[in-house]
């Protein structure tokens, strides 16, 4: 496999009424083309921000850390991400190397502008095909993503389509113009489970075809266990945990990502009490000292965790969480 | 069943009407159609299908927030015993104050522009509950503290607080009447999972101490399995499998419920490929196709299945199925 995007030291800051507000902090993390990473983390985690950030699609109020470099390795080498300065540079990563899909399908189709209009503007775009050759490769990625109909489905509106239909349309339009990074955010979350279980069929199917990257970003374990190669657990802006899924999911080493495991309801022991992680997740005006997540840590160790901000640290072959509990030196001391 | 039934539904349907047909029956949407449900006084029924199965017109129909257009609703908590089609302007109020609803989005349930302490005050001085103010203040006291919402966060705005408080103030609100039965409708859906854990173990808590029937109306089956006694499946609008949950979640003889359960993502990574995938999406109430509703993805479906409607027959202790091929389908498990 060969490298596909370098993360290093990504942080986002962003400039409100009330104050600079951090919503990614310090972030590193790298992903292999064919490889799927899965992105976890509630609500205000900061999951999406630095999804977003790879394409630079950020508000206007958005700082990025002087230390930020976001490196996308392409055939014709490698692209600096933050040195890209205007909409016409943009497009490298905008829609051309990297594709976005969002959670809410209905949201991002243009309601007045049938489906086919859509797919065929972004090639335009995109690509050197004239009209009748990009109509002819969005019907055939209709029908490849498992639209009956194609060349129906084409001319109609977003709102005739129904809810998996829309984003499998939506995963189409990703992947006509052959991404090299595919960023699905909540992807499945807004569906029913078996059209969830149907997109997250094609989702793998689609990875062994074009052998593209993807980060999977979800808020829901299970569907990760169910697809990602690899896992980062976020929460308030920090990468708490990173790993291959089997080694996170079954021997979590952060606390969070432990509560989290422990707060989901599983049909395998229907009568085990259901544990949530106390307390709220606090707001990013008042993030805490120290080790983000100490307020509502139940493995404190000592009054190092609200002081000082806990490493990344190896717990295992791929394996790394920041936390001081993996701190040799503090074991000894 | 040892409860005595709080409310039931006998042949319950909800019908919305249709443009057109000036000629010939008036077409209409059969949201519910022909639904038997019973729920026992006390219990923690849930109710879980996907979207557009009718669940939640289920829900609001044995409120009387949707109409009835066939059959009935009996509610009888000891007190009263009422039927919900022909319920009078009087009884209807009286109604309101027994049975309350907990909505899906803590973010839209709250005004904006009242603090906590009016929201949560407000049914009891619409209905007129409490003769003084004294008496609501002390009301509203008594229930935040139940909801574990202390007196601070009662002079604030809905604005100030998270999902999960949120949430809980909408509980409050729900509860502050005295009701005896609450349709909780997707209450954790718009939850995180570290906070919708323990909103659960707050509804649970509640249900026991106050001695309250819950009807949890789900999309989610892991959430169901773990805070429900009695559950239901629904398909476009019908009622196709209830049971007592264990018997429900290890031995679910309908095959939509089977593909339902084998739909939810496992945590376990090498479980990948073992989804029992179904085909298809749930078809239209509009036009529903004829025979057993489920048999355009039903993977055992045969000629009967495209013909008749299969009923609700009793497959076990309180289990009941509509499928015509269910037994053959278990000898084959088995």
């Amino acid at each position: 496999m060969s490298r596909l995007i370098d993360v290093e030291n990504l942080t986002l800051q962003f400039d409100t009424d009330e104050g600079r507000i951090t919503a990614v902090d310090n972030v590193s993390f790298s992903l292999e083309a064919g490889e799927v990473m899965g992105l976890v983390g509630e609500s205000g985690s900061g999951k999406s921000v630095t999804a977003k950030s790879l394409m630079k699609l950020n508000p206007r109020n958005a700082v990025y850390g002087p230390d930020t470099r976001i490196t996308l390795h392409l055939e014709d080498g490698p692209v600096d991400v933050m040195s890209l300065q205007n909409d016409t540079e943009m497009k490298i990563v905008r829609g051309g190397s990297i594709s976005l899909i969002f959670q809410e399908p209905m949201a991002s189709f243009a309601p007045a502008i049938s489906i086919g209009d859509q797919m065929v503007e972004q090639l335009m775009i995109h690509t050197d095909f004239t009209k009748a050759q990009s109509k002819e490769l969005s019907i055939e990625m209709l029908d490849r993503v498992g639209i009956s109909d194609p060349s129906t489905r084409f001319g109609q509106y977003a709102f005739e389509l129904s809810g998996g239909m829309r984003q499998r349309a939506m995963i189409a339009m990703a992947l006509s113009t052959k991404p090299k990074l595919l960023i699905a955010d909540e992807p499945t979350t807004a569906l029913d489970v078996t059209i969830q279980a149907q997109v997250i069929d094609l989702m793998k199917d689609l990875v062994t075809e074009f052998g593209m990257g993807i980060i999977f970003i979800t808020h829901d374990l299970g569907v990760i266990a169910q697809t990602a190669d690899k896992v980062a657990v976020m929460y308030l802006g920090k990468l708490v945990e990173q790993g291959e899924v089997r080694d996170v999911i079954r021997r979590p080493a952060h606390p969070y990502t432990r509560g989290l495991l422990a707060a989901l309801p599983t049909l395998d022991d229907i009568d085990a009490p259901l544990t949530p992680i106390p307390g709220d997740i606090p707001s990013p005006l008042e993030r805490p000292s120290g080790c983000v997540y100490h307020t509502r840590c139940q493995e404190v160790i000592g009054p190092r965790c609200s002081a000082e901000a806990p490493q990344f640290l190896q717990v295992d072959t791929n394996h790394a969480a920041a936390c001081h509990i993996h701190d040799a030196s503090e074991g000894a001391a | 069943m040892s409860q005595p039934t709080l409310i039931s539904a006998q042949g319950l349907s909800v019908h919305y009407a249709l443009r057109g047909g000036l000629i010939g029956p008036k077409p209409y949407v059969g949201a519910v159609e022909n639904v038997d449900i019973e729920i026992a006084s006390g219990s923690f029924f849930g109710l879980v299908g996907e979207s557009g199965s009718g669940k939640t017109t289920l829900g609001r129909a044995m409120l009387r927030a949707a109409p009835i257009s066939r059959g009935d609703v009996h509610f009888d908590d000891g007190e009263v015993s009422y039927s919900l089609k022909n319920l009078g302007k009087q009884d209807l109020k009286d109604y309101r104050k027994r049975a309350q609803l907990i909505f899906q989005d803590p973010y839209a349930a709250l005004s904006p522009r009242m603090t906590v302490r009016d929201i949560i005050a407000e049914p009891l001085e619409v209905m007129g509950l409490t003769s003084s103010r004294a008496e609501t203040d002390e009301r509203v006291r008594e229930i935040a503290a139940k909801c574990r919402l202390n007196v601070e966060h009662l002079r604030r705005f809905p604005h100030a607080f998270s999902g999960g408080q949120r949430q809980r103030i909408s509980i409050a609100r729900a509860l502050v009447s005295g009701p005896k039965f609450i349709v909780a409708d997707e209450s954790v859906a718009a939850l995180d999972v570290s906070i919708q854990a323990d909103v659960l173990n707050l509804l649970k808590a509640i249900q026991e101490d106050m001695g309250l029937t819950f009807l949890f109306i789900s999309h989610d089956l892991s959430v169901v399995a773990h805070v429900c006694d009695h559950v239901a499946v629904m398909y476009l609008g019908r009622i196709v499998e209830t049971a007592p949950t264990r018997t429900l979640f290890s031995n679910p003889r309908h095959p939509y419920t089977s593909a339902l359960l084998s739909a939810i993502p496992s945590l376990d990574p090498d479980d990948r490929g073992k989804v029992q995938k179904l085909e298809g999406e749930i078809p239209s109430p509009t036009n529903p196709p004829p025979g057993c509703k489920f048999q355009t993805r039903c993977p055992h479906a045969i000629d009967v299945c495209r013909i008749q409607e299969p009923s609700l027959e009793p497959a076990g202790t309180e289990h009941h199925v509509a499928c015509h091929r269910w037994q053959e389908l278990r000898d084959q498990t088995n």
